[in-house]
């Protein structure tokens, strides 16, 4: 039980309580390059996702992100965006690596977001549409009275995706020189450190986690209640998009 | 980079084909071993999931944890139990695979008709019988849908395992990086995802092949 002793003992070092390289500095880092990217995501996906789904044109879009979403591995991308950063950072003088891993992060978020929401939408049984328009609805209360709020679980299945998505990315961030819990487990590699390359490791794994589980209660919570009785056409498809049982895959 | 050299050194290039190509064997074989390994398991435990489905929940729940763990994560935890080693990169690889295979293989199997089980079971079909000669051939499509994605994802993660030693291309990139020596880590990127898109393709085709019934009806992706 060695190596668990200099685990522990990693974690009770003040010495990694301050300075830099600070745990909670750290840790607020990594979530806040996380929610930056997510946010930005959410801008740019969301009204084309629903969009889409709304009028049910262009859902070859939806289609074709997915699967480009599915087959480009976040790495590569962070890694040919990197030279991107390179020359952003000589113009402005600004931080170097921050720019290829926070668009790195956009980019891999997206497509679950447009995807998700495009499907959770096009679900949405169309009688429920077709009444809301028979009571004189026009398109945009039939959007967000009853398309929105029925599809809702759906919609936040694609940000689940996307969030873990975005936190494994931050973490690749830390090999081209960005901040946050990734850190740890590179100069963990380079030190030949184990103990704190293991406790950087089980903080990103539980930060993952964690916000795995937030969106996973986010999303039971958001089924309508007036479709919760006669069982959520969200449960099905959650955590799934469109070509399969089995969502975008995480970094 | 030195001042003044091009971004992409192609000479460069020209001069290591044989590494390039060395590489792309290797990534190709690290991804393999692990989708072949996966399939194995996510196999055995969809057979334990079929005989008593209360097995799913806890199953998908334990893989579907150890899915959520970033990949650069799940190696570095691994590295003090088995080293900057193979072993630690195809541990975490097949992983991965693992939540998404049994997905799918559970449910191709749920989607076979239960006229086409009754049809079996009256013709004398005995219980694994039936699942070997009837429901896993309809299965199919959706099993190689699995396969492609975990197959994707797995090229990709390879690139990640050069962190710890492994990686195939990653090691180009890995190199290249150290280096900034943008030839070589802008080959490794592209090659990488270059590899994926062709195993999407190759899967698509496979697809196509292995269900020549659905060609009959309508194109099923």
């Amino acid at each position: 039980m060695g190596f668990l002793t200099d685990l522990a003992g990693w974690f009770a070092d003040p010495a990694n309580w301050q300075g830099n390289d600070a745990i909670p500095g750290r840790i607020l880092e990594h979530i806040q390059i996380s929610l930056a990217a997510v946010i930005a995501a959410v801008v740019l996906a969301m009204p084309v996702g629903l969009l889409i789904g709304h009028t049910g044109r262009g859902s070859f879009v939806a289609i074709s992100l997915a699967n480009i979403g599915r087959a480009v591995p976040s790495y590569a991308v962070l890694v040919i965006l990197f030279p991107l950063s390179i020359v952003f950072a000589r113009l402005t003088g600004s931080d170097l690596a921050l720019l290829a891993t926070f668009l790195a992060m956009v980019l891999l978020a997206i497509p679950p977001i447009v995807t998700n929401t495009f499907i959770g939408l096009r679900e949405v049984d169309r009688d429920l549409v077709e009444a809301a328009r028979g009571m004189g609805m026009h398109g945009s209360q039939v959007l967000g009275r009853v398309e929105i709020p029925i599809a809702l679980p759906v919609i936040l299945a694609g940000l689940r995706t996307a969030s873990v998505q975005v936190v494994a990315t931050a973490t690749l961030g830390a090999v081209i020189g960005g901040g946050g819990l990734g850190r740890y487990i590179v100069q963990g590699i380079a030190r030949r450190d184990d103990a704190r390359l293991v406790a950087g490791a089980l903080m990103v794994a539980l930060l993952a986690i964690a916000t795995e589980l937030l969106f996973a209660w986010l999303q039971r919570r958001s089924v309508s209640p007036g479709l919760a009785a006669r069982g959520a056409p969200g449960e099905a498809a959650a955590g799934g998009t469109a070509a399969g049982p089995v969502g975008a895959p995480a970094a | 980079m030195r001042e003044g050299d091009p971004f992409i050194r192609w000479d460069w290039l020209i001069d290591h084909v044989d590494d390039v190509w060395g590489y792309t064997v290797e990534h190709i074989w690290l991804s393999a071993i692990a989708v072949m390994v996966g399939f194995a398991i996510s196999f055995a435990l969809s057979l334990v999931i079929v005989r008593s489905p209360r097995a799913y929940t806890p199953i998908t729940a334990a893989t579907g944890i150890l899915y959520t763990i970033p990949s650069l994560a799940l190696f570095a935890i691994l590295v003090p139990i088995t080293g900057f080693s193979v072993l630690t990169a195809e541990i975490a690889l097949v992983s991965y695979t693992l939540l998404i295979l049994i997905r799918n293989i559970v449910a191709g199997l749920a989607a076979v008709p239960a006229d086409v089980r009754e049809a079996a079971d009256g013709m004398g079909y005995a219980r694994w019988h039936r699942l070997w000669r009837v429901e896993l051939p309809l299965a199919v499509p959706v099993i190689i849908a699995g396969l492609r994605i975990a197959t994707i994802t797995t090229i990709g993660l390879v690139t990640v395992s050069a962190l710890i030693g492994q990686g195939g291309l990653g090691r180009l990139i890995e190199d290249g990086l150290r280096r900034f020596f943008p030839t070589m880590y802008v080959t490794g990127a592209v090659l990488s995802v270059l590899l994926a898109i062709l195993a999407d393709a190759a899967f698509v085709w496979l697809q196509r092949r292995s269900t020549p019934w659905t060609r009959a009806r309508t194109e099923t992706a």
